[in-house]
């Protein structure tokens, strides 16, 4: 070989940080190699990391395993059920009347007055190491009133030295409470909870006038919350309005997770913001793990906690989850890994590809690689291909707590209102758009058409024959089957419009379908959507637009047909049914009835419903919700998405929780086995550069001998 | 010479003004504050109330250009406009809508994008100069003409191709290096190979071409046959006079690259994870953060200014007859 080559290899090698076994298309760091590390990755970077602004799953995903709120989604039970993480127990709400006398736990709703939540947290539960508690010996603390010089070269967390931690307390998720209405902090839900919470409002207009300094800190300590009371070092009580037995969801979610005080007071210190150090990206938290590094541009690391309080993995859970090996660990210390590392991966090709080296745990599918990872058998049901198989790869489904739907705006005169015509209309309309179809074309199969509002496992959601729309199904040999086309032509014709033709004027009826436009990816799903009402002879005009533009159309009602979604915050009818629920209609009060659906029955209803336990009777009364929305159709119910996840053998204890945000605990990797297959499925090739290499100098030499033998030519 | 930086410097503000005016003005044609608010807070729950919270805290509840309400200078001052863009001359970008301060982000940023485009800028000026010279050495030979053939071919395919072809072939067929991601360090050096490699292969087929283009132009001149008269050999012809006497296209063409590579590139950093500047604008944009998106557009603008002023003077450095007066 020669020499020139040698040198070129070596340093390609020394270049590729090739040590020792470690594949060169390795991306992590070889220390890693061999470690019970979990990788994964993340497309959309969060916005927001303080948990009392963070409403998504990009950013749940991370705030979940380092904030602890006192409840939790059980890992392995289904339907979905809360059970505690730092709360002693669940707390069973305490009703009162107005009179301030107890009453029974099934006392009807308009009997109560208000209902108290009391919560007692599980003592010696301790913080993650953060320079907010580190004290000097004189107890004071050493980082809550930094001069500009102390500030110097510090440019992230972890450049403070000295660190320390405390007891979790009572009173810090009352702060956190607090915080919902913190003038200078933006909670989705304070509106929600101002509703609810007794005295939110009076402390949020108390805090507009309350002593603030330049960083936007206040002493939330010094300001009572009526509704909210510390009662002793471990235990607090919340006091609602009325009866809400959806306030204990609220309590899984990362809203109501503790917040010391000590962390506002040291984030909110000139300099710190200007270092980008503030709350909102540097979490401050009891779970499991910790974040320590945050680069969401490249990506996010967390941590074992070296305080955590050590939670053991459920020891019951479903039939068959035994068997699945879910239950392995039962009883055990988690967390089962060191570390977390997520990458930031904008582009789904690359992502899928190291997926299938090996250098992520888990993949969904995008739609890209979707037939390359997953074949329908000849029952319909999807399994993976071979060369998945041949990998050791798993897939995992479930069918999300989502609805994705075609909603009709009522205020609308054509397709609105509640006069016959115009349900027939819509109930013609929906009878043609076949969502069956439009699962297999667009969703990849992943999805089921929906029957109702609610999805399967919340509670109301009826399956098989009971489940049907009857408006739009049959029940054909054990299966839904869409109506004809002709009956969907009967209903357009007794609305009046024969052939897709008003009776009285002939015209034909054209409808506008607002919808946002995703680029060139969307014009075939227009295109889809005016065939479907081509079948009626109605023609369609898709207005597709910017998601600025299409909300404004919704808050101003200005839309005919809209397409949209819900993704639910926590397993309850109510959450759901509360999108049709007419004083929350968007136009006249801004709320998520988006399609400004106003049914007197079926608000009366709602009211009685969402206050109840679920049991026969409030199933009951979902029923004849249910039938009425079906019956008014003021949306065609869609579909609910199937998430199909991939992941390597080597992970275990995957089961999808959808409601959980907080699963990596439960997460254990066979870091042995990982190394050892990707090893070997990441074998360097490194003939084909040296082939491409002798070719090129191949073709260089009769260059180089031509240049030669003109520098030697005499001039002529 | 000074005399000709100041007034370049001087010429540079109204420029500047103008480019932040046009900046707010298309930013808000596409945006209101609503929507920004909106896009900040989340589609799920959020009130109008805490919409105009958020308006008021971050200074979007003033009007856009003008202010009625005031009086004298207030009319003006006591706007979005003049109060999200006087201390961009400062050099004061403030903080981001989301409340992070931009010019530590951006001092964060700008070194993946450089270790991209830094190496990519070099080797690929190297190449394309040598594979010019080469085949204008070789000119009307089979050298040339297969020369020309393979730049044609190189530029007609999309820089996409290069780049998922690449990371199939490379990273993910070879096992060579890694498909995507970023480290910091000499850790670096593996996820920089490929597409430092795949941005100078890109660029050879239009570098080349152009600049086998100039050096032909050069090489037809009176002086580079007085050159060969004189008996100089071939190589330096090319080395010594062509290629100097070529130098003022090629520096323009590469002082005028010098802000676009500080930039970014949105493309490769998208597809290979690089935390660079180049989806940093566009990260902005789609998240509506115009205190990022204005920032970014008056760095791009400063640095383009800065660039062409650098073209200028270079000028003077390699042609001793050019006087910038």
């Amino acid at each position: 070989m020669p020499s020139g080559l040698k040198i070129l290899l070596t340093l390609l090698t020394l270049g590729l940080g090739a040590c020792e076994q470690a594949p060169w298309n390795n991306p992590y760091p070889a220390s890693e190699s061999g470690q019970p590390v979990y990788y994964d990755m993340f497309s959309e970077r969060p916005k927001h990391l303080d948990p009392v602004s963070a409403y998504s799953a990009d950013e749940y995903k991370f705030i979940g395993q380092i904030y602890e709120p006192p409840l939790q989604y059980h890992f392995l039970k289904r339907p979905y059920e809360l059970t505690t993480l730092t709360a002693e127990s669940v707390p069973e709400p305490m009703l009162f009347d107005a009179d301030d006398e107890r009453l029974p736990a099934d006392a009807p709703a308009d009997a109560v007055d208000y209902s108290v939540y009391r919560v007692s947290i599980k003592p010696g539960i301790e913080y993650q190491p953060h320079p907010a508690f580190a004290r000097d010996a004189d107890g004071n603390y050493r980082y809550h009133a930094l001069e500009k010089s102390e500030l110097e070269g510090i440019r992230e967390l972890s450049d403070f030295e000295h660190h320390g931690t405390r007891e979790l307390t009572a009173a810090d998720y009352v702060y956190q409470i607090k915080r919902m209405v913190h003038p200078r902090r933006y909670s989705p839900i304070a509106g929600v909870m101002s509703k609810h919470i007794v005295g939110l409002p009076d402390l949020k207009e108390e805090l507009k006038s309350a002593p603030m300094d330049l960083n936007g800190y206040i002493d939330l300590r010094n300001h009572d919350l009526e509704g909210v009371q510390v009662i002793d070092r471990y235990t607090y009580e919340i006091r609602v309005n009325g009866k809400y037995p959806q306030f204990n969801y609220w309590l899984a979610m990362p809203f109501f997770a503790p917040m010391p005080w000590e962390a506002e007071r040291f984030y909110n210190q000139t300099g710190m913001n200007q270092r980008n150090i503030v709350l909102d990206w540097y979490p401050i938290g009891t779970g499991a793990f910790m974040l320590t590094e945050n680069n969401p541009n490249l990506r996010m690391v967390m941590e074992r906690n070296p305080n955590y309080w050590g939670e053991k993995y459920p020891t019951e859970g479903m039939p068959g989850d035994r068997e699945a090996g879910l239950l392995d660990d039962a009883g055990k210390t988690m967390p089962f890994i060191d570390k977390a590392v997520y990458s930031l991966e904008n582009e789904s090709i690359p992502a899928w590809n190291k997926f299938l080296q090996g250098y992520y745990d888990v993949s969904a599918i995008s739609s890209d690689s979707f037939d390359q990872a997953v074949n329908f058998n000849a029952q319909g049901n999807a399994e993976l291909t071979p060369q998945m198989k041949r990998k050791g790869i798993n897939l995992l489904k479930a069918v999300t707590t989502s609805s994705y739907y075609l909603g009709f705006n009522m205020l609308d005169s054509v397709v609105g209102g509640d006069s016959e015509q115009a349900r027939l209309l819509r109930r013609a309309i929906s009878i043609a758009i076949d969502y069956e179809e439009f699962i297999s074309i667009f969703q990849n199969g992943r999805g089921i058409a929906a029957q109702g509002p609610l999805p399967p496992g919340i509670f109301g959601h009826r399956e098989g024959k009971a489940g049907i729309n009857p408006y739009v199904y049959d029940w054909e040999e054990g299966e839904p089957e869409r109506k004809s086309i002709r009956e969907a032509r009967e209903l357009l014709a007794e609305a009046g419009y024969p052939n897709g033709r008003n009776r009285e004027s002939g015209e034909p009826l054209t409808l506008y379908f607002d919808t946002l436009d995703r680029g060139p990816d969307s014009k075939a799903i227009h295109n889809w959507y005016i065939k479907q009402l081509d079948k009626l002879g109605i023609r369609l005009v898709v207005r597709s637009t910017d998601y600025n533009r299409f909300r404004e159309k919704m808050r101003k009602g200005n839309a005919q047909m809209y397409f949209w979604g819900w993704n639910a915050d926590y397993p309850d009818p109510e959450n759901f049914l509360f999108l049709l629920y007419g004083p929350n209609g968007k136009v006249l009060h801004g709320g998520e009835n988006s399609s400004n659906y106003d049914n007197s029955e079926f608000d009366r209803l709602f009211e009685q419903m969402r206050n109840m336990d679920n049991d026969d009777e409030r199933q009951a009364i979902i029923d004849k919700m249910v039938e009425i929305a079906r019956r008014d159709a003021p949306w065609l119910w869609g579909f609910h998405p199937v998430a199909y996840t991939l992941h390597h053998q080597w992970y275990s204890n995957a089961k999808p929780n959808l409601m959980a945000n907080n699963t990596l605990k439960y997460k254990r990797i066979d870091a042995q086995q990982r190394e050892r297959l990707r090893a070997e499925w990441n074998e360097p090739v490194v003939w084909p550069v040296l082939t491409v290499i002798g070719l090129l100098v191949l073709a260089i030499l009769p260059a180089i001998r031509v240049y030669r033998k003109r520098e030697k030519e005499a001039a002529l | 010479m000074i005399a000709y930086i100041i007034r370049r410097l001087l010429y540079a503000i109204p420029i500047l003004i103008g480019v932040n005016i046009l900046t707010f003005a298309l930013f808000f044609v596409v945006n209101t504050p609503d929507d920004m608010a909106r896009m900040h807070l989340g589609d799920k729950r959020v009130t109008e109330e805490a919409i105009e919270k958020w308006k008021a805290n971050l200074g979007y509840d003033k009007p856009l250009f003008w202010n009625a309400e005031k009086d004298g200078a207030g009319q003006f001052t006591d706007t979005i406009f003049y109060t999200k863009s006087i201390r961009l001359f400062v050099f004061d970008f403030g903080l981001s809508d989301n409340g992070r301060n931009i010019a530590h982000d951006i001092s964060q940023r700008m070194w993946p994008s450089l270790a991209i485009a830094v190496p990519s800028l070099l080797v690929g000026l190297l190449l394309n100069i040598t594979f010019a010279l080469t085949m204008v050495f070789f000119r009307a030979t089979y050298i040339d003409t297969a020369g020309v053939v393979l730049c044609v071919i190189l530029m007609s395919i999309s820089s996409l191709f290069y780049i998922i072809g690449g990371q199939f072939l490379i990273g993910k067929m070879l096992n060579l290096v890694p498909i995507s991601g970023y480290d910091t360090g000499l850790e670096a050096i593996k996820f920089l190979i490929l597409p430092v490699a795949i941005s100078i292969i890109y660029s050879i087929g239009s570098g080349s071409r152009w600049y086998r283009t100039i050096f032909l132009e050069e090489s037809g001149k009176e002086y580079v046959r007085t050159a060969r008269a004189k008996g100089l050999s071939e190589k330096v012809v090319m080395g010594r006079h062509v290629l100097r006497n070529a130098l003022i296209p090629i520096l323009t063409g590469i002082v005028v690259l010098l802000p676009l590579l500080f930039m970014g590139s949105l493309i490769i950093e998208s597809f290979f994870g690089i935390p660079g500047l180049g989806s940093y604008t566009i990260d902005a944009i789609n998240q509506q953060d115009f205190a990022i998106v204005r920032s970014m557009v008056f760095l791009g603008s400063v640095l383009y200014i800065i660039g062409l002023l650098l073209t200028d003077i270079s000028y003077t450095l390699v042609d001793p007859r050019v006087r910038l007066n």
